[in-house]
């Protein structure tokens, strides 16, 4: 008789008991986890990210507006686009290239390249600057010839887009290597089989296998181009109106106290880290569709 | 130590997995529960250990209600069909894992640890083994030191899930043979599932037989070959190539007229 | 330049100190990364909660926020009368802009992604079935992280913590805002080498680079060596 209530009664009551499985903390647990998880999220991610947003607008939409389309400004935000749209097609090109050699082909000096790629995300920013002005300044190695043709690169446009392109080199090479890796050399090995030249072979094989892998690599590539900071910083040279990428105009204004201005002109740099953060999901999430669909 | 299973259910979404089972393993019984893939029964064994919990239903150990306890203080020794070995521990350290984790009143002294993991390497007969590492074993040894680390802590009755399903044809006989040859020495009351009919009627004392979540026939070995209680079981475990003949359907036309013939007519022996 | 020269200029007690302000906070940051970026991964991976998709999103904005903007945003909150650093001055008399504190709080904000992105798809992974085993062995829950899950995310966590390190080591765009940058105090290695540069010491602040630079490849090594490490010890994989 006694049973017979018992398993009754029990179901409910068991159901809850039952969400603790062998592979499940306390709640209590659970919820000091997630409350020390946010609240580390929040005092060093998201409320650097709302301040941005709270700077700009602090002096209303005008102001915002005015410092973002006054001349100085503007003309950064056109150097900054400028740098980026040579640096990111580049570095694809190069990235396809470096990552298409090292995973489809067998060389010497393999590994020196593959350690090689890496460096410009191990060499700190300003290091990689310095190294553009030992090279490209006056008094470096190819100051003097590079003065007698008056040709300037350091302190100049040129060595912005060119400390750019080496800061951003790696993002889309390292996105692409292990994902061409995986995919091996058969389905192109089956291509030539059936007759298909290189460049078919490539955008009809290669390109639609390795396309989310490389949407991303060049999300990141571009982020890294508008905001690079560092490495921009020392060959620039900070000419006003001349040199100056966004990066670098945030800087100047927020030394000369016009904090709105600069937080004005850091909004447009932090809705652009939004939007690749938005994209960048957006693509993994696509990406990870494709997979599944090729599994199914 | 009997384990008992009353009226277990256990539904995921509208997939019922284990269907009102009850059925009871009696103590130093050597127990299989086979059925084909995906019926439930690795489902029912997790309920058993503690590992998933039932929708209702209660299961005993001994005639105590352990539906509720923890499956940490179940105190059943459980096989994984993967080993599941800590890959960071060598063999030594695997088995002696459920010692070590004791709260330090109920822990063995490190002498005590050593003597009881020596024993249970020689019982498995890997002695040898103990300071490799579990990629360095093959798959065979790997289950066999699985089944060594689940009988350190001297469970009160042994689960296997499907112990043999990830070895080849060869070892998998073996293993077998073998683990006939352990129950007899260590007489553990244990429950273990498997598909594969041989298996099952090789190595256990006595069988239950689930489909789609339900019992079809408990027996000995004997018993669910000599008289299949349903079509099923019959079908299932492939009598028609050893063992006594039936018809399960038929239909007999002569002239226009039919005679059908729906129920099973068995020959008993 | 001399050996003696490249020595005098790579150990001037204000490059020195510069030396120990950015290794130890670096240091220091990828150690309270490691802690803090386990537990975000653990919770990403394990638990449910609302805007969970929009949290995992936003742990890589170090990655893709600009440094420059990163550093007037974090010394913005943490100045004496920004919303955070009020609060720390009032209860408890902390300064964090322009004292070194500033700089370990840019560079936990600059490393945070490394650990959370190196742990994550480990963490993954994990077997549901060793987790299962301890359980039965009669582990407890806390048992079963510190000997079965811990072991298998560490190598993990050993990556991250070097990446984080040594992209911290290098950091520049962040730190120099918040810093103060005070000789002796707060002034990080990058910045020798800016202040250097625009005193026109190019050979100076290449000697400085060049210290930096050897380190930044022994990192590297090290990085490579871990990684060797772990598919050591996870064969199977």
């Amino acid at each position: 008789m006694e049973t017979t209530v018992d398993t009754a009664l029990a179901p409910p009551a068991r159901r809850r008991l039952a969400r603790r499985s062998a592979r499940e903390e306390p709640a209590w647990v659970r919820l000091a986890l997630i409350f020390i998880a946010l609240a580390f999220l929040l005092l060093f991610l998201f409320a650097p990210l709302a301040a941005v947003f709270a700077g700009a607008f602090r002096k209303g939409w005008e102001a915002y507006i005015a410092s973002i389309i006054e001349p100085d400004a503007w003309s950064a935000i056109k150097l900054t686009l400028l740098a980026a749209g040579i640096a990111v097609p580049l570095n694809l090109i190069f990235g396809v290239a470096a990552a298409w050699a090292i995973a489809k082909f067998e060389f010497r000096g393999k590994s020196l390249l593959i350690t090689l790629i890496d460096l410009p995300f191990s060499v700190s920013p300003v290091v990689s600057g310095l190294i553009y002005v030992l090279i490209f300044g006056l008094q470096g190695w190819f100051g003097p010839s590079l003065h007698e043709h008056d040709i300037k690169i350091i302190f100049a446009v040129p060595g912005i887009v060119l400390a750019t392109m080496f800061v951003t080199f790696p993002f889309v090479a390292r996105e692409l290597i292990p994902l061409m890796q995986a995919q091996g050399t058969e389905e192109e090995e089956a291509a030539v089989v059936l007759g298909a030249n290189g460049w078919q072979i490539f955008w009809r094989v290669t390109l639609p296998n390795i396309k989310w892998g490389l949407l991303y690599g060049v999300i990141l590539c571009n982020a890294r181009a508008m905001g690079e900071f560092g490495a921009v910083s020392v060959v620039s040279g900070h000419v006003r109106g001349l040199t100056n990428t966004m990066p670098l105009h945030v800087e100047i204004l927020y030394n000369e106290y016009n904090f709105a201005a600069a937080f004005a002109v850091a909004s447009l740099l932090a809705l652009l880290a939004l939007v690749t953060l938005a994209l960048k999901t957006l693509v993994e999430w696509l990406g990870r569709e494709q997979i599944n669909r090729g599994q199914a | 130590m009997s384990i008992e299973v009353r009226n277990v259910t256990r539904a995921f979404g509208n997939f019922v997995a284990v269907d009102n089972v009850s059925f009871e393993v009696a103590s130093g019984e050597l127990m299989a529960l086979l059925s084909p893939s995906g019926a439930g029964k690795t489902t029912l064994l997790r309920i058993i250990a503690g590992l998933e919990t039932a929708d209702s239903g209660q299961i005993l150990f001994h005639g105590e209600d352990a539906t509720d306890t923890h499956v940490g203080e179940r105190r059943v020794g459980f096989v994984f069909q993967h080993y599941a070995l800590f890959r960071h521990m060598t063999v030594f350290d695997n088995i002696a894992f459920g010692l070590r984790v004791r709260p330090r009143h109920l822990r063995p002294s490190r002498e005590q640890i050593r003597d009881k993991v020596m024993k249970l390497l020689k019982l498995v007969q890997l002695d040898w083994l103990a300071d490799r590492y579990p990629h360095q074993l093959s798959g065979g040894q790997r289950q066999r030191i699985a089944l060594a680390r689940a009988l350190a802590v001297e469970p009160k009755v042994l689960l296997l899930d499907e112990p043999f399903g990830a070895l080849d044809a060869k070892v998998r006989k073996e293993l077998r043979a073998w683990l006939r040859r352990l129950h007899d020495e260590i007489h553990i009351t244990s429950l273990f599932v498997t598909h594969d009919q041989e298996e099952a009627l090789e190595v256990a004392d006595r069988v239950v037989v689930m489909n789609a979540g339900k019992i079809e026939q408990i027996g000995t070995p004997q018993d669910v070959v000599e008289r299949p209680a349903t079509s099923f079981v019959a079908e299932f475990l492939n009598l028609d190539d050893h063992g006594p003949a039936w018809l399960v359907e038929a239909k007999i036309k002569h002239r226009g007229y039919v005679l059908a013939v729906d129920k099973e007519l068995r020959h008993t022996a | 330049m001399s050996w003696g020269q490249f020595w005098d200029a790579v150990t001037a007690p204000r490059v020195v100190a510069s030396y120990k302000l950015t290794f130890g906070a670096s240091l220091l940051a990828a150690a309270i990364n490691s802690v803090f970026g386990l537990i975000v991964a653990w919770v990403l991976v394990r638990y449910s909660f609302p805007g969970k998709r929009l949290v995992d999103a936003l742990v890589d904005l170090p990655f893709a926020l600009p440094t420059a903007v990163a550093g007037i945003a974090l010394t913005a909150l943490y100045a004496p009368n920004g919303w955070i650093g009020h609060y720390l001055q009032d209860w408890w008399g902390l300064k964090v802009a322009y004292t070194p504190l500033g700089v370990l709080v840019a560079l936990i904000f600059i490393g945070l992604p490394f650990i959370v992105r190196t742990v994550q798809p480990v963490l993954e992974d994990v077997e549901a079935e060793l987790e299962e085993a301890a359980a039965t062995l009669g582990a407890t829950r806390w048992q079963i992280f510190a000997h079965v899950i811990f072991p298998a995310v560490l190598p993990a966590l050993l990556t991250g913590f070097t990446l984080a390190f040594a992209r911290a080591v290098g950091e520049y765009g962040s730190v120099v805002f918040i810093a103060g940058n005070m000789p002796m105090i707060s002034e990080i290695t990058p910045l020798i080498i800016i202040t250097k540069l625009e005193q026109y010491d190019y050979t100076g602040a290449t000697a400085v680079a060049v210290v930096m630079l050897v380190t930044s490849f022994a990192l590297l090594l090290l990085i490579n060596y871990l990684q060797w490490l772990s598919r050591k010890h996870n064969p199977e994989k």
